[in-house]
Parts: C-alpha cells; sequence; structure tokens
C-alpha cells in the first residue's frame, strides 16, 4: 500500500503531469508542435530578468490569494469570494496611498493595514451568514464579489476620480516599487511584494500548524462536530477562519494598486486573481508550503502563455485549459486513487 | 396612459434580459434537485454562447432566417455534451462538485477563446448577420393595452423561456421522473434503496442543466451580444445560480426570480428615462439583485432550504 503522505504528493504531481499532457494534445491536434509551444512558455517566463521579473509580479497576489482560500479550506469553508476581496482590498490601499501624506514606513504598512482590514471586512459576511444562519458561504461570496466590482467601480468613477476610468496615482510614499529594482529586473513591474508574500505564506504555516486558535480551525474544519463537543466555539471560528482568509486576499489586492499598478481602474469584469487562487490552493493541497510552489507554478504559466502567441503561434488561452484539466484532475483525485491503487495491486 | 407607456418600455427589456436567465435557471433548478451543486452554468453558458456564434457565422448564408434557431439547437446540444464532464467529475469521480464546476468555467472560457483564436485568427469572432429580432405577435399585439405591453416588440425567445418554465415544474412536479429526482436530491439512499438508479438519474439531471444552459448561452449571444469573445458572459450564469436559490430552487420561483434580476437589469439600462428612478445612482440598481439574493439567503425574506443531498456524492453503501 501507499502511504498517505506519498498519496498526497503524487496526486497533484500527476493532475499537473495529466494537465500538461492534455495541452500537448490539444496543440498537437490544432497542428502546433507541444516542445516548441512548451520552450516558449519557458522562456516566456524565465528567459531574461525582464521575464523574471514579471512572473515573480504575477506570482506576488497569486500566493496571497492562493494561501487566503487555503486557509479557509482547512476550516472546511470554500472562500470563493476572495476576487471580492481582492477588489476592496485593492481600493482600500489605493486610497489610503492617495488620501494621506506620511512618511514611507508609516504609508505602507497603514495601506497594507487598511487592504487587510477591509479584505476581512468584506469575507465576514459570508462567515457571519454561515457561522449564524447556516447558509451556505459560496453564494454569499459569489454574490459579495458583483457587490465589491459594482461598489468598487462606483466609488472609482465618483469618489477616487473626476468622472474617469481610473484612480489617482498614489503617493510615492505608498509605493512598493523602487527604481533600484526596476532597473535591476530589466524594467520589468516587480515590486517588494513578493516578500510580504513570502513572510505572509510563513505566518499562514505558523497560524495554522503552531498557535491555538490554528488547532482550533483545523478541528472544525475536520469535525465540526467533534470541535464543539471538545469545547470549541464552532461559529467564531468560521467567521474567524473567514476574516483571515479574507486578510490574505484583501494583501492580493495591496499588491495590484501599492505594486504592479499604483492606482486602480475601473473593472469590466474580475481580475481572476480570486478564481485562480482557488486552483493554487486546490493544487497544494491547502498546505501553506503546497499552496507557495503551486502559485509559483500557475504564476510562471501565466506570465509564460503571453510568449507562446508570438513565438509558437499558441494562442496565449491554451494555458488556462492547462490549468482547467489540473484543476479537473485534482478534483477527480478519487479515481487517480483507484488507479494508482489498481496499479500496486496487480504488481503484488 | 403614462402607466402602460412606461409598461411598455419596461416589459420588453425585462423579459429580453431575462430570457437567457430563466433557461439557465431551470437548468440550475433540474441539476440541484438531483443534488449536483452545478457552479459551471456560468461555463455552460459560454460554450453555449461560443458553439452558437460559431455556427451562425458558417451557415448564416446557407440557412438564411431559420439560422439563429439552428445555432441555438447546436448550442444546446454541445451545452449538453459538456456538461457530461461536470457529470463525470461529480457523480462517478466523486469530485467535490463546486471544485469541479470551478474547473468547467475556466475550461470554458479558455476552450471557446482558444477555439476562436484558432478559427477566426482573433480574440473575438465577427458580428453575426442572422441574429434574432424582436416581434409582434400576430393578432394578440392588436389586443388594446395588454397587446401593446405584452406582445409588441419581444423576442419569440422570452416566451418559449416561460413555456419551458410550466413545463419543467411539470416534469418535476407530476411526472414519475421529478418524483425520482426529487427524491434523489432529498435523501439518495432511500431513493436507492427504493430500486432508483441514483447515478443515472443525476446523470440525466446535469445533462438536462448542461442542454438548459447552453440553449440560455445561446440565446444571449444571439439576442444581446450578437458576437462571440472572452467578455460574452460575464456573470449571467452565476446570476442565475441566484435565481435557483432566490426561487427556492422551484421552477416557477426561478422564472420569477430570473424575471425579477431581468427586471433589475431594465432598470439599469432604462433608468434614466424612468422619472422616479432617474435620480437614483445607477450602481443601486446594479447590485440589486445580488444584495436581494443574500437577503432571501439570510433568512430575511421567507427560508430558503437546499435539497438535503445538495453537494454531496452519493457512495453506495455509505451512511
Amino acid at each position: 500500500m501507499f502511504s498517505n503522505r506519498l498519496f498526497n504528493l503524487l496526486v497533484p504531481l500527476i493532475s499537473v503531469l495529466l494537465g500538461f499532457l492534455a495541452g500537448a494534445i490539444i496543440m498537437l491536434i490544432f497542428g502546433y508542435n507541444p516542445i516548441a509551444g512548451y520552450s516558449a512558455l519557458i522562456s516566456g517566463a524565465f528567459g531574461n530578468s525582464y521575464a523574471i521579473g514579471e512572473t515573480v509580479r504575477q506570482i506576488t497576489p497569486l500566493m496571497l490569494t492562493g494561501i487566503g482560500i487555503a486557509f479557509a479550506f482547512r476550516t472546511g469553508l470554500f472562500n470563493i469570494g476572495a476576487e471580492g476581496q481582492v477588489l476592496v482590498g485593492w481600493l482600500a490601499s489605493v486610497w489610503v496611498g492617495i488620501s494621506f501624506d506620511l512618511p514611507a514606513v508609516l504609508h505602507i504598512p497603514l495601506a497594507l493595514l487598511a487592504a487587510a482590514v477591509a479584505g476581512a471586512l468584506w469575507a465576514s459576511v459570508p462567515g457571519i451568514l454561515k457561522a449564524l444562519r447556516g447558509v451556505h458561504e459560496v453564494v454569499i461570496s459569489i454574490m459579495m464579489n458583483y457587490i465589491a466590482l459594482h461598489t468598487c467601480n462606483y466609488i472609482i468613477r465618483n469618489y477616487l476620480s473626476n468622472n474617469g476610468d481610473k484612480s489617482e496615482v498614489i503617493a510615492e510614499t505608498a509605493s512598493l516599487r523602487t527604481t533600484w529594482l526596476y532597473e535591476k529586473m530589466g524594467y520589468s513591474q516587480i515590486h517588494w511584494g513578493f516578500i510580504i508574500a513570502i513572510v505572509a505564506v510563513i505566518a499562514m504555516w505558523f497560524i495554522l500548524e503552531k498557535t491555538t486558535t490554528g488547532y482550533e480551525l483545523r478541528s472544525v474544519g475536520f469535525n465540526r462536530h467533534a470541535a464543539n463537543y471538545a469545547g470549541m466555539n464552532v461559529k467564531k471560528n468560521i467567521i474567524k477562519s473567514m476574516m483571515i482568509s479574507g486578510v490574505f486576499a484583501g494583501l492580493a489586492g495591496a499588491m495590484e494598486g501599492l505594486g504592479t499598478f499604483g492606482h486602480m481602474h475601473v473593472h469590466g469584469s474580475f481580475t481572476n486573481l480570486g478564481f485562480d487562487g482557488i486552483a493554487v490552493a486546490l493544487l497544494g493541497a491547502n498546505t501553506a508550503m503546497g499552496s507557495f510552489f503551486s502559485a509559483i507554478l500557475f504564476g510562471s504559466l501565466k506570465m509564460g502563455a503571453l510568449r507562446m502567441p508570438t513565438v509558437a503561434g499558441v494562442p496565449s488561452e491554451l494555458v488556462e485549459i492547462v490549468i482547467a484539466s489540473i484543476i479537473f484532475f485534482i478534483a477527480s483525485s478519487y479515481i487517480i486513487r483507484w488507479v494508482l491503487l489498481r496499479l500496486k495491486k496487480e504488481e503484488n | 396612459m403614462y402607466i402602460v407607456d412606461l409598461l411598455g418600455i419596461i416589459i420588453p427589456i425585462m423579459m429580453f434580459y431575462s430570457a437567457p436567465l430563466i433557461f439557465t435557471a431551470l437548468g440550475g433548478v433540474f441539476s440541484e434537485r438531483s443534488g449536483v451543486i452545478n457552479i459551471g452554468l456560468e461555463g455552460l453558458m459560454v460554450i453555449g454562447a461560443f458553439s452558437s456564434i460559431v455556427f451562425n457565422l458558417a451557415y448564416a448564408e446557407t440557412l438564411g432566417a431559420l439560422t439563429p434557431w439552428l445555432s441555438i439547437l447546436v448550442g444546446t446540444i454541445i451545452g449538453g455534451l459538456f456538461s457530461i464532464m461536470h457529470a463525470v467529475a461529480s457523480i462517478s469521480f466523486r469530485a467535490d462538485q463546486t471544485v469541479s464546476g470551478v474547473a468547467i468555467n475556466l475550461m470554458a472560457v479558455g476552450l471557446g477563446v482558444f477555439l476562436t483564436r484558432e478559427f477566426y485568427g482573433k480574440g473575438q469572432t465577427d458580428m453575426i448577420t442572422q441574429p434574432f429580432y424582436t416581434q409582434s405577435v400576430p393578432f394578440l399585439s392588436d389586443i388594446p393595452i395588454i397587446g401593446d405591453i405584452f406582445f409588441k416588440g419581444i423576442y419569440y425567445t422570452s416566451y418559449i423561456a416561460i413555456v419551458v418554465a410550466i413545463i419543467a415544474w411539470f416534469v418535476i412536479y407530476k411526472t414519475p421522473f421529478g418524483l425520482r429526482l426529487r427524491a434523489v436530491g432529498e435523501h439518495p439512499m432511500a431513493a436507492d434503496t427504493n430500486g432508483i438508479n441514483v447515478t443515472k438519474i443525476r446523470y440525466i439531471a446535469v445533462i438536462l442543466s448542461g442542454i438548459l444552459a447552453g440553449m440560455g448561452g445561446a440565446i444571449y449571444a444571439q439576442t444581446i451580444t450578437f458576437n462571440f469573445s472572452g467578455s460574452t458572459i460575464v456573470g449571467q450564469g452565476f446570476m442565475s445560480i441566484a435565481a435557483v436559490i432566490f426561487g427556492k430552487w422551484h421552477p416557477i420561483g426561478a422564472l420569477g426570480a430570473a424575471l425579477f434580476f431581468g427586471f433589475a437589469q431594465s432598470l439599469s439600462v432604462i433608468g434614466g428615462t424612468v422619472p422616479f428612478l432617474a435620480n437614483v445612482p445607477n450602481v443601486y440598481l446594479v447590485i440589486a439583485p445580488y444584495v436581494l439574493t443574500i437577503l432571501a439567503l439570510a433568512g430575511f425574506i421567507g427560508r430558503a432550504d437546499a435539497p438535503k443531498a445538495n453537494g454531496v456524492p452519493y457512495i453506495k453503501g455509505s451512511r
């Protein structure tokens, strides 16, 4: 028999391989060379210092939404609302970035704090309704996403700009970008946010694995009734988990506001950071370390994809298909386990 | 007759916006009544919209005025086929149904835009030349007042949507299949003990949801956007899910909810022409459907209970 640990490592790896295989088959069907396609992808993600800078920039918010969603998953909650939390976090950070006049040591933390609080508050709505009224968090989160999208657009148009499509640019003191890093990384949009993302990964691991709070949250995720019987306040933990999840997602929004863009524009549709974050969390088996690596994988894929049309002629959407396939295989991990067990049996 | 004029403006637009939502929401009702959550309705709409537009562009010259109808048929079939993926994952492979739905949504947009680039060499298709046109129903539109409000300048697809909702109600509440469907969604083990094939019923329900969502997407594309791109379907599928819940998993309820959401959307479109709404900022009208759904779910507007076995894979022999 396989050990559980080995399974937990094998299933994501096999899913990734199958996902890439699906992508290769599609490329073959449409008459492309999969090797040329995938090598364009790799050079697009890591080819030079500019590409690496852009890839890191892409990975940073994904990592944050990924660990946020993973955190909620561990308490048995599906935070599909990260999308909306990203938007409100983004808005809050930009608002602080525009409205205050502070030295950088205070301005950046204040803007990050605003984003975290905004994300947490937005996530608290599905959390509270789940805890107190037993409503499924997925549907409420989806609704909250749309409310965030339209409300943020309205606020940008009417309060952060003069009926324009984007807000003013944040003050220099709130920006996460520096000229040094910009020049060092081939004039890419990279910013110091990746350090915040790494700190957040460690924080997520620490909270979940090393604190009483984390122990309670995980217990609620394993078995709500047992946790209740053991004297834990299940309702409080559900709200807490959603809010912490929202903090991470809100910070992801701050990465866009304070780092990548330096402003917020009106969105016609979602950023997809929240939806891709679901992919990150699922592939990472909802652990801090797993999400760290899967964010790197998906971020690189998304960045590298942009080079595929020019070099190999392959539409960049191929990567979306690869990511969707990976999620599909992860979701169907039961069948992968079943096949693995079958193979093992035949060996014996 | 000021009110009549006003209704004459609002009702056609409301029915115009609701038709795709009604079809898709009915699909959601079938799927969720059988115990399978279908977050993938959005993606199924995308696939329906995509395939119908491709068909329309390819055959508009040979088929003429028949094209939009056949395009809808194509979108319907492809939507049904695509939903088999969700059925296999969530019923046979015991996948987390929400996750599988997310995969469907990612896949549909990815595949749709990928193929669009492949077929047309750009991110969006051309405009179709044979869309649906609004029509006035013969005879009925001559009835005073009622004719002006309900039978002038409306797409036939809107009437079909309402008819299909009534058929769905009949199927779910008045036929043996409907009884089995509801039983499987409430208590699959009891249904299984009574000799009902849980897997089969769930497969049928999920494929029905794909068929209806594909139809919804196709109608959306042929009446509202007239072309396909990655941003053709933005949230209509999710709004249909909201309609399912707001309508308390009942076909007629879903119809009412979809009409209401269509009404809310029509207000944000024509709000400027309606005197008492002209001063309300647009954003309130746009977010109204979502806020109302949350209020409904939170129990402030009656109780809404999901089918008991919704989202739980059925594993024979487990309790």
